[in-house]
């Protein structure tokens, strides 16, 4: 439903009522086939927000090309016919009939049993501060226009040009921390999470517009790439040669007469400096919008100090409502793959609350059955589309047509204005059956977005969807060959011949089903492995939780409190109750994986528990075996008790016993090993865990001295909060010289630590009575896992999510997934989020009694199969195995379920008995043999 | 704990949360209506050029 907004709900968890407000969008989307007739002709111009307003977009518009729906809609505030009564030029050119200027908005209820709340955060203005110039000059941008000015289908075109004259910039800044981590009136004063990788991101993209020869610098306070191989871009960003400098910002001003920005900073030693640059980006923070408020309020959600959504570290996609959940940067700010991860754990946590009504109301297609048109000759279909003008603009399209009505096989050929658009879609379903088409060309786009959609539509017309082949004329043909139309026009041609042969040559495939077993794996019982169990088997299904040790709880045995203050034993230890209490939850302490055969829906894994071994059948696996807390071989540990690491010391105030009254003064070293040349990354959580448990040794003793000596400080997001607290509560923050070293002796039976203060640059001694080393995480080193699972682990060891950015909870094997410290660092909160969105994507899959995979596998043909076992060397996924047939003949078996259609068995294939279906050697070398004709 | 729950969950906001959670529980056996303000779902993302740290492209 888009432009609607929620009016209001009652009712409770499990049974709501919610009252929506259905605005008029004034075009029918039934009609509207998005040809743009109403944007060209409509004669007003208003700032475009989708370009962040570096440009005009008119009244009636798509937000973007590929905008879903592609709908037109009218902007009722900027209509002139809508303010003041007169024109409808929309509706007269539309050929569509689709503008309809007596709809209505209308007010409908709906009934659900869960509310999502996920409205995300809008930008800070930094037109509020007078101190960044924004509005005084186009040449400082926000981050927001300089991502439409980097971006192919903003304003420029992709261009790197500053806004003024339209000229390359030689010299960019980023100022970081606008609107965020700023206690004054209109800032926020937590960390906006992100800006400090995207303003990185920028920088390392507008190097590669201008192939380098630009200088950029990004201003900065602290450093903050704490995320999964973020550190890494840092360092990258670095050899890249993009400058960092650790500065105050005092203002910036334009010189007239260049329209450059001269940006007054202070250095860190204290010294004011000037600069000029030719474009200076504003690294904006998040805020709430007063819109995602309103909705709060509606809803009845309570909001914290900052206007975003409360919630606890244990249960931190939970409202203050029970039934309303919330995720994404409402929650707190965050990134795009944390908020996929959040937006999982919501969903896991709605499926437990709504596991017994599970599929009541969701509506299953009936699949169209097949015709047979095994036997008939090829009766092929070409359809060309026009892509609005980003086809038909570059080449000849009605030229292309003809040429393929010309080819052989082909009995229709024509052109579509968008071929992906609705009504096209059940056009092309009839042309198919009205023409007796057999297989269908569609000549448009990429079908790694667009295939599954044009299969469908064949598929609607009770073809076999695998009777079908697209050719790519616009990525590969259009947008490459803008200016010669003449050359683009050749090529589409042979494109498109290409794909008829091969369309004529294809056979039908059906994808196999897989019965699913219904029983979910959970391996490591530390947090996430408890949070994973419990969610699936309050969703119903039963779970085996593998413990290697003699008990659950893991790392988390040893933390003191989250970050929020939440006590870490008491909601632990109520979790492992749950878990060891539940009905659908089997337990197996001292337990460890020894053999696992199969593949998703159908694992069968043995498991050794004290010694003895059985096998268990399960449907899928969640790999939770998190990670240690490295110990460091320096600074003295392990020869002075007075020496600690972060979790040892937490591990002390979770002893009833412990007193902080000796202890006269305490130094906190950060980064002990991380950020280092054998450990380049960062940990994420020791910035926050010092920072906290130097607060608490405040609280034990106010009297005590206490030092943290860092790098950057990475309280990232609404921790800055507790950064803030410590500051003011007198916990001294040093930034030491990292190149300069830092060294721990003792001296006179004292602790020594030596560094350089980096702001006076010049050597200090502390000599504490205490020394915390935040020591960072390390993974589990050869993780057995990795090899039982045949998954990967990144450089750094820990496992490689299948998208770093869409899937970060899955596996590239279907079926496996994982979650918490094994993934990489992450604090309580963020591992049971993972944990949550891992059993969300699991009870996708344990929920069906069937799934399907892909049909296009490799066979072998066992006729000319001689056993030589190089396919099964070959094979990535392990889909091949040698079986010995009767008369002992060793032949390769493919097991479908496993195999991705790679086609490396068939390319080492000695004698041709290894092929993948629907790409075999005759579709394929028919292609190439046209395409040389 | 048996009482009746209606199968069906409203998503409010169409960004890559709502758009992530709405697919999830789609896949999972639930009815979904995804509310979005604006007339096109995609949110912010939509607008980036590329992401960190892979470099991917957003749309």
């Amino acid at each position: 439903m888009t432009v609607s907004e929620i009016q209001g709900i009652s009712g409770e968890e499990g049974d709501f009522e919610v009252r929506i407000l259905k605005r008029p969008r004034y075009v029918d989307m039934e009609k509207c086939i998005a040809c743009g007739a109403c944007a060209e002709k409509c004669p007003t111009k208003v700032s475009n927000e989708y370009d962040a307003g570096l440009n005009k977009r008119k009244a009636i518009y798509v937000k973007y090309a590929q905008a879903v729906p592609l709908k037109y809609s009218i902007d009722s505030e900027q209509c002139i016919f809508l303010k003041k009564g007169k024109c409808r030029a929309c509706e007269k050119l539309c050929p569509a009939g689709a503008v309809n200027f007596e709809e209505k908005a209308q007010e409908i209820t709906i009934n659900v049993g869960a509310v999502i709340v996920a409205p995300g955060c809008e930008a800070f203005d930094p037109a509020t501060y007078d101190v960044y110039g924004y509005g005084k000059s186009p040449n400082i941008v926000t981050s927001l226009e300089f991502e439409r000015i980097l971006a192919a289908t903003g304003p420029f075109g992709g261009h790197l040009v500053r806004p003024s004259d339209h000229k390359e910039p030689r010299k960019v800044a980023w100022i970081q921390c606008v609107g965020s981590r700023d206690i004054h009136a209109g800032s926020r004063s937590y960390c906006s999470g992100v800006c400090c990788t995207y303003a990185i991101k920028e920088a390392i993209i507008a190097k590669e517009h201008q192939k380098g020869a630009l200088d950029t610098a990004i201003f900065y306070i602290d450093l903050r790439t704490y995320g999964k191989d973020f550190e890494r871009y840092y360092n990258r960003a670095v050899d890249a040669k993009v400058r960092f400098i650790k500065s105050k910002i005092a203002g910036i001003t334009t010189d007239p007469a260049t329209q450059n920005q001269i940006i007054d900073y202070i250095d860190e030693s204290g010294r004011r400096v000037e600069e000029s640059f030719d474009l200076a980006v504003l690294s904006v923070g998040f805020r709430s919008s007063q819109e995602a408020i309103t909705l709060a309020e509606r809803l009845g959600v309570d909001l914290d100090q900052y206007g975003l959504a409360k919630t606890s570290d244990f249960q931190s996609v939970k409202t203050s409502k029970p039934g309303i959940f919330v995720c994404g940067s409402f929650q707190a700010p965050k990134d795009i793959p944390h908020s996929v991860i959040e937006a999982s754990a919501t969903a896991a946590e709605v499926e437990s609350v709504l596991a017994q009504s599970r599929g009541s109301l969701v509506r299953t297609k009936e699949a169209p059955k097949e015709k047979d048109v095994s036997g008939e000759p090829p009766r092929i279909g070409v359809f060309v589309c026009c892509c609005g003008t980003n086809i038909a603009g570059f080449l000849d399209v009605p030229g292309v047509v003809e040429y393929a009505q010309t080819l052989p096989g082909v009995v229709f050929a024509d052109k579509n204005l968008f071929s992906c658009s609705q009504d096209t879609q059940e056009k092309m379903a009839d042309i198919i059956r009205e023409k007796g088409l057999n297989r269908v060309v569609v000549a448009a786009c990429t079908p790694r977005t667009h295939e599954p959609l044009f299969q469908e539509t064949v598929l609607n017309a009770n073809i076999n969807k695998y009777l079908f082949e697209m050719a790519n004329i616009r990525n590969q043909c259009s947008w490459v060959h803008s200016n010669d139309k003449d050359a683009a026009t050749q090529k589409a041609k042979d494109l498109v011949r290409m794909a008829v042969s091969r369309v004529g040559l294809l056979e039908p495939l059906y994808d196999p089903e897989i019965s699913m077993n219904n029983a979910a794996m959970v391996i490591g019982g530390g947090l996430s492995g408890i949070a994973a169990s419990l969610n699936l088997a309050d969703q119903g299904f039963p779970v085996y939780l593998v413990e290697k040790t003699d008990r659950l709880g893991g790392n988390a045995l040893n933390i003191h409190k989250t970050w929020q203050g939440e006590d870490v034993q008491q909601k632990l230890g109520e979790m492992i109750g749950q878990a060891a209490s539940h009905k659908n939850i089997t337990v197996l302490t001292n337990s460890e994986l020894k053999k696992v055969d199969g593949f998703v829906g159908n694992f069968k894994t043995t498991v050794e528990t004290n010694g003895s071994e059985r096998a268990i059948e399960h449907g899928i696996a969640i790999i939770a075996t998190g990670a240690v807390e490295s110990k460091p071989d320096q600074y003295l540990y392990g020869t002075d008790p007075n020496v600690l690491t972060g979790l040892e010391l937490d591990s002390r105030f979770n002893d009833r016993g412990f007193s902080a009254e000796g202890i006269k003064s305490a130094v906190f070293i950060q980064c002990v090993g991380s950020r280092i040349k054998e450990r380049p990354y960062c940990s994420k959580i020791c910035c926050t865990q010092s920072v906290r448990n130097a607060l608490r040794l405040k609280e034990l003793n106010p009297d005590m001295d206490v030092f943290i000596i860092y790098r950057d400080m990475r309280t990232y997001g609404l921790r800055e909060e507790l950064y803030r607290q410590a500051r003011a509560k007198g916990v001294i923050f040093i930034r030491y010289d990292f190149e300069k070293g830092l060294t721990v002796d003792k001296d006179n039976n004292n602790i020594r630590v030596s560094f350089t203060n980096y702001a006076l640059n010049r050597r200090m001694e502390i000599r504490p009575d205490l020394l915390v080393l935040a020591t960072g995480i390390n993974p589990i080193r050869e993780n057995p896992l990795a090899t039982l699972f045949k998954v990967q682990v990144n450089d750094d060891g820990f496992f490689v999510e299948a998208h770093a950015k869409l899937r970060p909870v899955e596996f590239a094997t279907e079926g496996i997934f994982v979650a918490g410290l094994a993934h990489c660092p992450k604090p309580i909160d963020e591992s049971i989020e993972q944990a949550k969105a891992a059993a969300s994507k699991a009870s996708a899959l344990l929920s069906k009694e069937k799934v399907t995979v892909e049909g296009v596998v490799s066979r072998v043909d066992e006729a000319y199969c001689v056993g030589c076992g190089r396919c099964e060397q070959a094979c990535p996924f392990n889909a091949i195995t040698l079986v010995t047939r009767e008369g002992g003949n060793k032949v390769s078996y493919v097991q479908e379920a496993l195999c991705k259609g790679c086609g490396s068995c068939a390319a080492v294939c000695p004698t041709g008995a290894a092929s993948v279906f629907h790409f075999d050697d005759q579709e394929v070398l028919s292609m190439v043999k046209t395409a040389f004709e | 704990m048996s009482k009746k729950t209606v199968a069906s969950v409203l998503v409010a906001g169409g960004g890559i949360a709502g758009m992530q959670a709405a697919l999830d529980l789609a896949n999972s056996g639930f009815y979904v209506y995804l509310v979005e303000k604006s007339p096109s779902i995609g949110g912010v993302m939509s607008q980036l050029d590329k992401t960190f740290p892979t470099n991917d492209c957003a749309m």
